[in-house]
C-alpha cells in the first residue's frame, strides 16, 4: 500500500476567478506524473486534500468529472490560511493533491432514478461534477429525469455560469436557478431563497425520486422541511457534509459525528443516517 | 510456551548485548517520574519502576513526527515535491511495557492499520518493535485493568512477559520475536514449563486481587449513541473540567492528530504533531463555525468515543485499558470509572 500522507505532485495549469467579488477561484491542476492520474481515479461526490508545500492541506470537493480527462478542477472560496495563499499562486506553480478521498453520491442506487439536485452558494462543485457526470452521453441513459435547484446571492455569485445557461436550453435536464436578490432587470430565472424554490419546483417525491442537497449548514436546515413537505423520505435525502479535517484517511480523529468519520464514512450519508448520529457538524 | 530464567546478576549483561541488534526503550526516571524513553548508552531499564506517567505509545507514535519534506527552492531539483524521509528500520525492543499499555496498543492499531489505508509511520514502526512486558505484581489504586479486557499479566499485544521473582525474572517468550530477541540477549536458561506456568497463575490471581477498583460496561453496547449522548449528565461531568488535555496526553490509547507545515528558510517538512480532542481548535472550521464548541460537547466527545462510539463501531470492548493515568493526572478529578459507571446504567426516562 502506498503512503496515504504522499501527495502527487501537480502543477496549477489554469486559475479563473469564479464569482464576482473574487472571493472564488477554480484552479485546474495537472499531474507532473501522467500515471498519477490514473490512481487518481475518482466518483462525483468525492474529495480530495490540496496540500501546499510549507503552508498545509485543505479538503476540497473535486469539481472536475471523473468523464472529463487530462485534469483536476477545483473551486476554493478564500477563507483560511491555505486558501488565502492558494487564491496567491500562479499558473505553473508546483504543489500536490492528496486522494482521492471520502465516498461518493450512491450512482448504482441512483440507477433509472430521478435525480433532484439543490445546491447553494459555492456548495455546487461536487454537485457540478455529478451534472457532467450524469449528462455524459455514456450516463444520461441511466437516469431518469434530472431537476437542479441551485441559488446563490447574486447572478455574480453563481458558480460555473457558462455551463448553468448552456444546461438550461438542453431538454434532458431542468435547471431551476435562483438568486437571492438582483438589480437586473434582463435576469430571466427565480428570484427568491433556495427552499422555496425547491417547493414550488423541485418534483414530488416518488419511490423513484431522491434528492442530492449540498450547501450551507442553513440552507439544509430550510431545505428538509421543503422536501418532507413534497414526499421525501429521510432515505431518499442525500446530504454531503463538511468537517474541519487533517488526515482525510479516518486517523487523525477530528472529524466525527458518532462514530462515522466524515472524511471516510463520508462525506455523503442519507438524512437517515445522519438521523441517528449526534448533529456535531 | 517457553519460559526462560534470567539471574539479575546477568539482566544488565544481555540487555547491552541485545544492543548490538537492538536499538532499547525503557522505563527511565525523570523529574517528575517514569517515562518511557530511548535507553541511551549505559542506561539500563529501570525495572523497579512501578508506573510510567506517560505511555509507551510514543515510541511508535511520537509527539511529533516528521511525515514529509521538500525545498520551496525554484533553483533546486524536485522543489515542491513531498517526500517521505528514510526512517531507521532498526529493530528496537521496548523493555519493561506494562501489559496494559501493549494492550493499548493493539487498540491504537486498528486505527493504523485499516484494510482501507495504513499508516506507514506508526505500522512501520510497530513491526520493527519487539514487546517485552513487565508483569504488575502489585497494581496500584488508580488500577482498573481487570474490568477493561486486560489485566497486571495480560499477554495481549507481548513478544515477552516477564515477571520479577526478586532475584531473577521469569520470561515467558511469546512470539517468534519474543524468541529472537532473547536468543539477541544470550539469555537461555530454560525453566521448567509446567513448575513457571503455575508460578505465572499464582502470581496473576495474587497481583488481580490487589486491584481494587473496577468499571462496568455489559450494558454500553445496548444503548444508542443518541441516547448517550442526549443524556442529562453531561453538563455535571464536564463542569470542573478546564480542557486542559492532560487526560488525552497521558492516555495510551489517544491517537488524535494534527497535521502542521513548518519551514525554516527553504526547507519545509510537514509534522504529525499529538492533537486533543480537549482543544476548541480541534474541531473548529476555518469560517468560525465550531460543531464542538463549548467544553461541555468536547468532554462528552472523549467519553463517547472511548466508551462507546469505539466500542460499536469495532466490537472489540471499550478504548480504554484501565491504566488510570487520566484519573492520577486529572487536576480537577474528572474519573473515567465514575463516567463509565454512570453511562453504564443510564436509563432514559420517557
Amino acid at each position: 500500500m502506498e503512503n496515504p500522507y504522499l501527495p502527487y505532485p501537480v502543477r496549477i495549469d489554469d486559475i479563473e476567478i469564479a464569482t464576482e467579488d473574487k472571493s472564488l477561484k477554480t484552479f485546474k491542476f495537472v499531474f507532473l506524473n501522467p500515471e498519477d492520474e490514473d490512481k487518481f481515479s475518482y466518483h462525483a461526490g468525492q474529495f480530495a486534500e490540496l496540500s501546499i508545500p510549507g503552508v498545509g492541506e485543505i479538503p476540497i470537493g473535486i469539481a472536475s468529472s471523473p468523464v472529463e480527462k487530462g485534469f483536476v478542477k477545483f473551486t476554493v472560496f478564500k477563507t483560511g490560511v491555505v486558501t488565502a495563499h492558494l487564491h496567491n499562486m500562479k499558473v505553473g506553480d508546483i504543489m500536490g493533491i492528496r486522494g482521492p478521498l471520502g465516498n461518493w453520491y450512491p450512482w448504482d442506487k441512483l440507477e433509472n432514478k430521478n435525480v433532484v439536485i439543490i445546491g447553494g452558494g459555492f456548495a455546487f462543485t461536487t454537485l457540478r461534477s455529478s451534472i457532467i457526470y450524469m449528462l455524459d452521453p455514456a450516463n444520461r441513459s441511466k437516469f431518469k429525469n434530472i431537476d437542479v435547484v441551485y441559488g446563490a446571492r447574486s447572478p455574480g455569485m453563481l458558480l460555473y455560469r457558462e455551463e448553468l445557461f448552456e444546461w438550461e436550453k438542453r431538454d434532458d435536464i431542468n435547471m431551476h436557478i435562483t438568486v437571492d436578490g438582483t438589480d437586473d432587470p434582463d435576469w430571466k430565472y427565480h428570484t427568491g431563497f433556495v427552499p422555496t424554490i425547491v417547493e414550488q419546483n423541485a418534483p414530488k417525491a416518488d419511490e423513484d425520486t431522491y434528492a442530492i442537497i449540498c450547501g450551507p449548514p442553513i440552507m439544509i436546515k430550510f431545505t428538509q422541511p421543503s422536501l418532507t413537505q413534497l414526499g421525501y423520505k429521510e432515505h431518499q435525502i442525500i446530504m454531503s457534509l463538511e468537517n474541519r479535517m487533517k488526515c482525510g484517511i479516518g486517523m487523525c480523529g477530528r472529524c466525527n459525528i458518532g462514530k462515522e468519520l466524515v472524511c471516510k464514512d463520508g462525506p455523503v450519508f442519507t438524512l437517515e443516517q445522519i438521523n441517528q448520529t449526534p448533529k456535531e457538524y | 510456551m517457553k519460559f526462560i530464567t534470567i539471574d539479575k546478576k546477568d539482566w544488565a549483561k544481555g540487555i547491552e548485548k541485545s544492543r548490538e541488534t537492538y536499538r532499547l526503550f525503557g522505563p527511565v526516571k525523570d523529574k517528575n517520574g517514569f517515562l518511557i524513553k530511548r535507553l541511551e548508552q549505559d542506561i539500563l531499564p529501570d525495572m523497579e519502576y512501578h508506573d510510567s506517567i506517560m505511555s509507551a505509545k510514543s515510541i511508535l507514535f511520537p509527539q511529533t513526527e516528521k511525515m514529509l519534506s521538500t525545498t520551496l527552492d525554484d533553483s533546486k531539483k524536485d522543489h515542491h515535491i513531498m517526500k517521505r524521509d528514510q526512517i531507521d528500520t532498526t529493530p528496537r525492543a521496548i523493555i519493561g511495557i506494562r501489559p496494559y499499555d501493549a494492550k493499548a496498543i493493539q487498540l491504537v492499531k486498528l486505527n493504523f492499520d485499516t484494510d482501507d489505508y495504513r499508516d506507514p509511520y506508526w505500522c512501520d514502526a510497530y513491526e520493527v518493535t519487539t514487546f517485552v512486558g513487565l508483569a504488575i505484581n502489585k497494581p496500584g489504586p488508580f488500577d482498573f485493568s481487570t474490568s477493561t479486557g486486560t489485566g497486571p499479566f495480560c499477554e495481549e499485544g507481548l513478544d515477552i512477559l516477564l515477571a520479577d521473582l526478586d532475584d531473577q525474572f521469569l520470561a515467558k517468550v511469546l512470539t517468534e520475536k519474543g524468541e529472537t530477541f532473547i536468543s539477541a540477549c544470550g539469555f537461555d536458561t530454560i525453566g521448567d514449563e509446567k513448575e513457571s506456568s503455575a508460578l505465572f497463575d499464582v502470581l496473576r490471581k495474587e497481583a488481580e486481587k490487589n486491584i481494587v477498583s473496577h468499571i462496568e460496561t455489559n450494558k454500553l453496547k445496548e444503548k444508542t449513541i443518541l441516547e448517550l449522548h442526549e443524556a442529562p449528565f453531561w453538563d455535571d461531568i464536564a463542569f470542573s473540567c478546564i480542557n486542559c488535555g492532560t487526560c488525552t496526553y497521558v492516555c495510551p490509547t489517544c491517537w488524535c492528530f494534527d497535521i502542521q507545515d513548518e519551514v525554516k528558510q527553504k526547507d519545509s517538512v510537514r509534522l504529525r504533531i499529538w492533537d486533543t480532542c480537549m482543544s476548541s481548535l480541534f474541531t473548529r472550521h476555518a469560517t468560525g463555525h465550531n460543531p464542538r464548541e463549548t467544553k461541555v460537547q468536547r468532554v462528552r466527545q472523549r467519553f463517547m468515543h472511548k466508551l462507546k462510539y469505539f466500542f460499536d463501531k469495532y466490537d472489540q470492548g471499550i478504548m480504554c485499558v484501565g491504566c488510570g493515568r487520566c484519573v492520577k493526572s486529572c487536576p480537577v478529578n474528572i474519573d473515567i470509572r465514575e463516567v463509565c459507571n454512570i453511562m453504564n446504567s443510564y436509563e432514559k426516562q420517557d
